[in-house]
């Protein structure tokens, strides 16, 4: 398959980024400044990232349409409000993630933004539950921004007057240069900001107002970093199909309603779970020194017993120390538990860590 | 202290008369990034040219760490370690990796002029 681009790759481009294949797009990794700096302007001020590779699926249709999703989707979807969003998951028939996603109740159905390496296949597995009563749309022609960091809402505010009274996963409809614009409250980095749906004949026009307010373009590496931090999942990596919501210690995101009543994909194993909790589970790791633990590490007990792998590890620059997540035998999981680490042969000492690494709070 | 003389893998090498100080260059530097780890050899390990004698590791992934000639380490830099950052600041003077007794001075002498690196990386960008 020919490699893809976003609307905004010249402009890329133009600001120096680095590009690297992801998901079959050629995506900025990093820019000028370098992923430390990226990270660092983020929390302090704001970052924009293109994520217009991750895909925007529209779905309409009658009242039918909220049962068919539910099938898949373990949220609450009846009772979502219009314009309220919520973190939930696709889930396959043995209770593993097909994908983690955000869904948002729009006026005619959903929104479901998807990563981009699943999106297909997601459509596929949704599809399943679709009859002729339901239309959906993959829509191409539209960019997806993401505005991070504390100055966010001051910043998207003068331009985009009223977003400033959005509460953290809500979105609305907005009018930008002419056009209808989809602006929600979220982002995956661990800061207050916005998601900016918007097409891709307006984009550069929105990061040309974005530069000139002093918001630094964010590449992949910052936003792993930046998620990292934050506690956040990447699928692929912490999450995949052989991983259910209980392992993954997303068990919150499933909805309260749907744990008692059920009929979702998985829902059996997931029940039982739930009561017994499982084998393993997803925890935060700090390495006690300056090593950095990456995808693979081995993790051992202080007795050297093998208990679990490392799935996400980087160096946290706003922590100014290594961080990583990993899947651990649940007895290990207690926070503090002292660990051993295997990078490159050596055992080096760690302990499961609460998650997020840093803090921050969202507006509600 | 003699020129400094550089290595493929992006490695430069001075010598003072037996002891050679190995470190990576600025063009290494910034092809990694934001350095954020380094792990330098402890005096009495012995390396051999072209073998693993060090790791980095920036925000984006671990790198092995070459010595570009042969000897027995004299001294690992632990201000490195302490703090991996400084290796973006001033890798090619007091962000040295290690220094090592050398056997053969003609690995030395066989390595690349800073013209010839620069050329080097010129048409290597990568």
């Amino acid at each position: 398959m020919e490699v893809q681009k976003t609307a905004l790759y010249n402009y890329h481009k133009n600001l120096g980024a680095k590009f690297v294949p992801f998901a079959g797009y050629e995506m900025p990794i990093q820019y000028k400044d370098g992923i430390v700096k990226e990270h660092i302007s983020t929390r302090k001020h704001a970052g924009f990232f293109d994520v217009s590779h991750m895909g925007q699926f529209f779905l309409e249709g009658d009242e039918t349409l909220v049962e068919a999703l539910e099938k898949i989707i373990p949220a609450d979807l009846k009772n979502l409000k219009i314009n309220h969003s919520k973190y939930s998951f696709l889930l396959n028939n043995e209770g593993g993630i097909i994908d983690d996603l955000i869904i948002t109740r729009t006026e005619k159905g959903f929104c479901i933004i998807l990563n981009a390496a699943c999106k297909e296949n997601d459509i596929k597995q949704i599809s399943q539950f679709l009859t002729k009563n339901h239309k959906h749309l993959l829509n191409n022609n539209l960019s997806l921004i993401a505005l991070q960091g504390p100055k966010s809402v001051e910043i998207l505010e003068k331009l985009i007057p009223g977003v400033a009274n959005l509460k953290f996963m809500t979105g609305n409809n907005f009018d930008y240069e002419g056009e209808k614009i989809y602006v929600t409250r979220s982002g995956y980095t661990g800061e207050d900001g916005f998601e900016i749906s918007i097409s891709n004949k307006k984009v550069e026009k929105l990061i040309d107002y974005l530069i000139s307010s002093e918001v630094k373009p964010i590449g992949l590496g910052a936003r792993d970093t930046l998620r990292l931090e934050a506690g956040l999942c990447l699928y692929g990596h912490d999450l995949n199909e052989k991983i259910n919501p209980v392992e993954a210690n997303l068990k919150w995101a499933i909805a309260k309603k749907r744990k008692e009543i059920g009929g979702f994909n998985g829902w059996e194993k997931i029940k039982n779970l739930l009561a017994n909790g499982s084998e393993k589970i997803r925890v935060g790791i700090k390495p006690d020194g300056k090593v950095i633990a990456r995808e693979n590490t081995k993790i051992f007990s202080s007795d050297n017993i093998e208990i679990g792998v490392v799935t996400s590890g980087t160096f946290g620059p706003s922590v100014n120390a290594p961080v990583a997540m990993g899947y651990v035998k649940r007895k290990f999981s207690e926070i503090g538990t002292s660990i051993q680490l295997e990078v490159r042969g050596k055992k080096y000492g760690g302990k499961i860590s609460d998650l997020p690494f840093y803090k921050k709070s969202y507006v509600k | 202290m003699s020129e400094k003389k550089f290595s493929k893998k992006h490695e430069w090498v001075s010598l003072d008369g037996e002891v050679a100080t190995v470190g990576i260059t600025k063009h290494a530097t910034e092809m990694l990034g934001d350095i954020v780890f380094v792990e330098v050899p402890d005096a009495g390990k012995a390396v051999e040219k072209e073998g693993q004698a060090a790791v980095v590791e920036s925000t984006k992934a671990a790198s092995d760490v070459y010595s570009p000639i042969s000897g027995e380490v004299t001294e690992g830099n632990k201000a490195i370690a302490d703090d991996p950052g400084s290796v973006n600041t001033d890798p090619e003077g007091a962000s040295w990796f290690f220094k090592l007794k050398i056997k053969d001075k003609s690995e030395y002498d066989s390595l690349m002029s800073k013209d010839e690196y620069d050329k080097f990386c010129k048409e290597n960008p990568n």
